[in-house]
């Protein structure tokens, strides 16, 4: 029935999540998610304020222990995959203190520090890596100008610059392509093409469902738990939609819990 | 006359206080103090903890005490309830609903309460105006070796650690994807503020310590756009300060803490006229890259 599941068995899968629930003082934000993503792939991941995105989003980082299920990233553990560099967040403009007292090229250099040593000081490598990522970006010629000079899309693609130059190969962004210029979507949808093909797991936060349309080969719905996943033409169904945002229960179609619907296959 | 001339001279204005063994020490250990302060105050300002750093100055005065009457270092007694009081207002923010700035207005009074309550029931040779206000002009030899070696600790650590704290500052949410341990960078920076908290009441007391902690920070903050430079700025003006407000007191005979921290907040104020990119009174279409 889902042969997202069959066809990614025996690659590398970039995120997996097994039956993870996670809860905040006894209130549940996130129960049963179970997901496969292969790597080399662009996924959406679509829900309410509320549905668990960002609790999703932060078991995936490690932030937040889930109270039961495993997660790996590449096939290893998240602590592991912290250490291996392998994950960046790229974060949603309101997140940061944009009157901080760094330039892009700063910025764009924290994304070397977990390769370097304990001092943080930067090598011939971690420099070449920062002005590759700035190259991909467009942002060179801006390196020296301070983080808070630049506009909304300019300082979206200074953090996709430092995941590019961390090198991990699993990105995930929340809310990207909000408050950017035009400029930025088309470097951004074609950058993320790119990771694909080179390749890296992207993972997308978004309301908005056009973006999803355009850019993700696979989407993920979420309500509190993962409703469905899989090839966006399949599931973008007006049904699905609808039970997203509508706040049905998840059993209306996937019986008791969807992870059972899911492993029974 | 020629005398009289003589002493107003500006040469003998710097000198001539340098001919007195406790001038010599004040201003050395004001001037440390107020590097050592001004490095850290780079971190409370980037970080919003300009309120923090009130309620650790104020919640290690209890420790300095006890620290007097069990006859050991005060510096470890202000260390202990510095950290103590931090520990607290996270626990009772994380137990009870009641908003963080609540909590920190509330413990710290509370802690500060307790240190006036022990002063006056403690017989000892505490002198409640040094604690308060500061003393660098009388300042002992085992007082400045526990100042010496504080500031040497805090200095060493910052220096270090200043890439992966400025991280914490900016933007931990990466610092923790990356693997790096933001709580323990957390623990640490509480623990040099409540030991530059310590070492600053040795010059300006516990009351305007927080001044030391903030705005040699914010003053660095408005005159530059590059951190490295922020921290240099920062020490700069926070030593200079010091070594003036030294020199202020010892001429006109006025209390040194204050003296040092007015000399601060009008440097402040210098920054907030006349910085060249963020001053009120920039010239119009000035900012370039």
């Amino acid at each position: 029935m889902n042969p997202l599941i069959t066809e990614t068995e025996h690659s590398v899968l970039g995120i997996e999540a097994f039956d993870v629930c996670v809860d905040y003082n006894g209130t549940v934000a996130l129960y049963d998610a179970t997901l496969k993503l292969k790597t080399g792939s662009i996924c959406g991941l679509v829900g309410m304020n509320g549905a668990g995105k960002t609790t999703f989003f932060k078991a995936l980082m490690g932030f937040v222990r889930p109270s039961r299920g495993i997660i790996r990233i590449n096939g290893s553990a998240v602590f592991k995959a912290q250490r291996d560099q392998a994950v960046a967040y790229v974060p949603q403009n309101e997140g940061i203190d944009c009157s901080f007292p760094v330039s892009v090229w700063d910025v764009v250099m924290m994304g070397r520090y977990g390769s370097m040593n304990f001092l943080r000081v930067s090598r011939e490598s971690d420099r070449k890596a920062v002005w590759h990522a700035l190259e991909r970006v467009e942002l060179l010629e801006l390196r020296s100008r301070p983080i808070g000079s630049l506009s909304g899309g300019q300082r979206k693609r200074a953090f996709l610059a430092r995941a590019i130059a961390q090198r991990a190969s699993v990105l995930l962004l929340d809310e990207p392509f909000s408050g950017v210029d035009v400029r930025t979507e088309k470097l951004m949808s074609e950058l993320f093409l790119q990771f694909r093909k080179e390749g890296r797991t992207i993972l997308i936060s978004t309301h908005d469902l056009n973006h999803v349309r355009d850019f993700c080969d696979l989407v993920v719905l979420i309500n509190k738990t993962v409703l469905a996943y899989g090839k966006t033409s399949e599931i973008f169904t007006q049904e699905n939609l609808t039970m997203t945002f509508g706040g049905m229960p998840p059993n209306a179609l996937f019986g008791p819990t969807p992870s059972e619907g899911f492993l029974n296959e | 006359m020629n005398d009289l001339l003589a002493s107003f001279a500006p040469i003998s204005w710097l000198v001539e206080p340098l001919s007195h063994e406790f001038m010599r020490r004040a201003l050395m250990v004001s001037a440390l103090v107020g590097g050592v302060c001004g490095l850290l105050s780079c971190y409370m300002t980037l970080k919003g903890w300009a309120l923090m750093g009130d309620a650790v100055s104020h919640a290690v005065m209890p420790g300095v005490v006890v620290a007097y009457a069990l006859g050991l270092p005060f510096s470890i007694g202000a260390f202990v309830f510095g950290v103590g009081s931090v520990a607290l207002i996270g626990f009772v923010k994380q137990k009870s609903r009641i908003k963080e700035d609540t909590v920190i207005g509330l413990v710290f009074t509370g802690f500060f309460a307790l240190g006036l309550v022990l002063v006056s029931k403690i017989k000892s040779n505490i002198d409640l105006m040094h604690i308060l206000f500061g003393s660098p002009l009388g300042i002992s030899y085992s007082d400045v070796n526990q100042t010496l070696i504080i500031s040497a600790l805090v200095v060493n650590v910052l220096v270090l650690f200043r890439r992966d704290l400025m991280l914490y500052c900016f933007d931990p949410t990466h610092a923790r994807s990356i693997g790096i341990n933001t709580g323990i960078l957390h623990y640490m920076l509480l623990s040099m503020l409540s030991l530059a908290a310590v070492a600053g009441l040795q010059t300006v007391g516990i009351i305007l310590v927080v001044a030391m902690l903030i705005t040699p920070g914010a003053t660095a903050y408005l005159l530059t756009d590059r951190f490295d430079r922020m921290t240099y700025l920062a020490v700069l003006s926070s030593a200079v300060s010091s070594i003036i407000g030294v020199y202020i007191s010892y001429w006109s005979d006025i209390e040194t803490g204050g003296s040092i921290v007015l000399v601060q907040t009008v440097i402040f104020l210098f920054a907030f006229l006349f910085a060249p990119r963020y001053g009120i009174l920039k010239s119009q279409g000035s900012i370039h890259y």
